[in-house]
């Protein structure tokens, strides 16, 4: 029989900045998104406090004021090394792992013996003590049960952070899947649910006794995957290789609204340089890119214009000169004045291998050479002097429009500069 | 005699037919019947399965980057340099001196209260979580929401924090209250 466990880290990004500023510890502290914009993570404190995922910084300023919410910046820096450290002390629980995001990895435990409770507490104890990060552990015969274990174990706290159905007999689990909504299981959202519960299926015990064809004909064969996969009958298996990704999207919000065609463009140069760097790393080429500007809709009284579009390459390229060709004629045909710009995006599209791509036939192949070359150097040197130490001029020098990060960590763990101080 | 036992095709003389040209191999008398018995099994088993791994190397179209210790004198058809049998790798300080990479953090030193164990002001310490403290043991620990460097004492069902100067007195931990060891310090870092 399989065994997964899904091990992921409580309020991941809190929980970094915590390990180096203890002050923080039993305080209600939010995570800000890119541009101080919204909340991307929050404390157990700020989720009671009714905090929603996503709230604007500026709608919850006055609950802040009133209950001593901390807000910080983000620091994806920190977060990525806890990851990191995470992820490898993770490795040692088990030869397979399939690393699913920042704070969550599948662990294949098949054949490891019947205390899986205990083995999950020895885990959970490891991680916090080694890096410093609280985890809780789900344990079940399918990836949907180990997640939806892992929910149990988070939520309710007799479970001690450690939950494995496989513990339970089938009247338990039956009492606890009855007590659990249906919203809560992996894959079903918020339409999906709407439809369920117009067919009187309300909970998740209610969808593991589904009529599984029903399920294939009325919604799809997804959802009836996920049917089986409740009854432990595993379907999906662990991917234990990360697929080259389908799409890349760099996107920001401003510090503060932009108006100007000259500053959009040298944000979406930017984003378009950064895509192109994060593309040839995985050695594809991109077949179409596309950019995108929109208004705030969270400032109401502001006139609202949003657009964007697709510009097709004649050749897939992961050259950053010709991106930003595209992009810049892109955003001129989408660009209107007197609107307050909120943020600008660039999407590359149609991704494939860089080995197998096919020119057109009017392609200059020395041309692409030397340009593949040209690549290659650039990001030689900017991984060796530093992030965009050579960069495409139309990115702009000063970057008004850059955001702000008004209020982040330092890079404890990655910057020589800026260790944690121990007091002494 | 009859006539009919003479002549005409002798079933499995003649020319073999050969879909390939063959060539005619000398092998040791002593080795003959192995080789015909590889000839045979390799005839029973025409499907040769490839193992995964191999297909997987199979694959690579540039053979791997390899890392060779370079030699940094020319060579000559004379006396070697006795120093080629001694090549080593170079020494590695992330490998001397952390022994959990995962549960090893540095952290900048600000106070005076360790001079005693050689702990100043400005030094780098190296922290590994994964270390049990144990009593004696120099360790970060949590006072009042900071990150705090000091000996670490439990004996006879006294825990305290012990500064190393006359001029800083020890934390003591009553009854109820929490201390949280965050680290255990393996070695300091000193510039001089």
């Amino acid at each position: 029989m399989t065994t997964f466990a899904l091990v992921d880290g409580n309020n991941f990004y809190v929980s970094c900045e915590r390990v180096f500023n203890p002050k923080l510890e039993g305080k209600p502290v939010v995570v800000l998104s890119n541009n101080d914009g919204c909340a991307v993570a929050r404390s157990l404190e700020v989720k009671a406090l009714g905090v929603k995922m996503g709230t604007p910084w500026f709608q919850m300023k006055d609950l802040a004021r009133q209950h001593g919410i901390i807000a910080l910046s983000s620091n994806y820096t920190l977060y990525a090394d806890l990851s990191n450290r995470m992820m490898s002390v993770l490795r040692m629980f088990s030869p397979d792992q399939e690393v699913y995001s920042i704070d969550e990895c599948f662990l294949k435990l098949d054949g490891f013996g019947f205390d899986l409770s205990g083995y999950g507490q020895i885990i959970r104890q490891r991680v916090h003590r080694w890096t410093g990060i609280p985890v809780c552990v789900g344990i079940g015969s399918s990836k949907t049960l180990a997640k939806l274990a892992n929910h149990v174990a988070k939520k309710r706290p007799q479970w001690n952070g450690v939950c494995d159905l496989g513990s339970l007999s089938e009247s338990e689990l039956h009492a606890l899947m009855a007590s659990i909504e249906v919203g809560e299981v992996w894959g079903v959202g918020r339409k999906i649910q709407e439809k369920l519960a117009a067919m009187q299926i309300h909970t998740v015990l209610d969808l593991k006794q589904a009529d599984a064809g029903q399920i294939r004909r009325s919604l799809s064969v997804v959802v009836e995957r996920t049917v089986m996969e409740l009854r432990g009958i595993s379907c999906l298996a662990l991917e234990e290789m990360a697929p080259a990704k389908q799409q890349i999207m760099c996107s920001r919000s401003f510090g503060a609204p932009v108006m100007l065609l000259t500053d959009l463009r040298e944000a979406v140069t930017s984003h378009a340089s950064r895509a192109a760097e994060k593309l040839r790393r995985q050695a594809s080429v991109a077949g179409a890119i596309h950019v995108f500007i929109c208004t705030s809709p969270f400032r109401e009284e502001d006139p609202q214009y949003s657009q964007g579009l697709t510009i097709p390459l004649p050749d897939a390229t992961s050259d950053t000169k010709k991106l930003v060709k595209a992009v810049l004629w892109g955003l001129r045909q989408i660009y209107r004045p007197g609107y307050r710009y909120a943020k600008a995006g660039v999407m590359l599209m149609n991704l494939s291998p860089a080995a197998t791509q096919q020119n057109s036939l009017f392609a200059d192949e020395g041309a692409d050479e030397e340009s593949a070359r040209l690549m290659q150097t650039m990001d030689l040197i900017n991984r060796k002097r530093g992030k965009d130490s050579l960069f495409i001029a139309s990115a702009g020098v000063r970057k008004h429009w850059q955001m702000k990060q008004g209020n982040k960590s330092p890079c404890y763990t990655t910057d020589w500069g800026e260790l944690a101080v121990v007091r002494c | 005699m009859t006539q009919n036992s003479w002549g005409g095709p002798r079933p499995g003389s003649g020319r073999k037919p050969v879909s390939e040209p063959t060539v005619t191999l000398r092998v040791p008398v002593s080795h003959k019947e192995t080789v015909v018995a590889l000839v045979q099994r390799l005839k029973s088993s025409p499907v040769v399965r490839v193992p995964s791994w191999l297909e997987v190397h199979a694959l690579a179209e540039q053979p791997p980057f390899l890392a060779i210790p370079l030699m940094s004198h020319s060579v000559r058809a004379g006396f070697p340099s006795p120093a080629d049998d001694y090549i080593e790798k170079r020494i590695d300080l992330n490998e001397e001196l952390i022994q959990h990479r995962e549960a090893t953090f540095f952290l900048r030193v600000r106070g005076h209260s360790m001079v005693g164990a050689g702990i100043d002001d400005g030094d780098e310490l190296i922290v590994d979580r994964a270390v049990t403290p144990a009593h004696g043991r120099i360790v970060v620990a949590v006072v009042d929401g900071e990150l705090t460097v000091k000996r670490f004492f439990q004996r006879d069902g006294v825990v305290k924090l012990v500064a190393e100067s006359a001029d800083f007195a020890d934390i003591e931990f009553k009854d109820g209250q929490e201390m949280v060891i965050w680290g255990v310090v393996t070695k300091v870092i000193k510039s001089v």
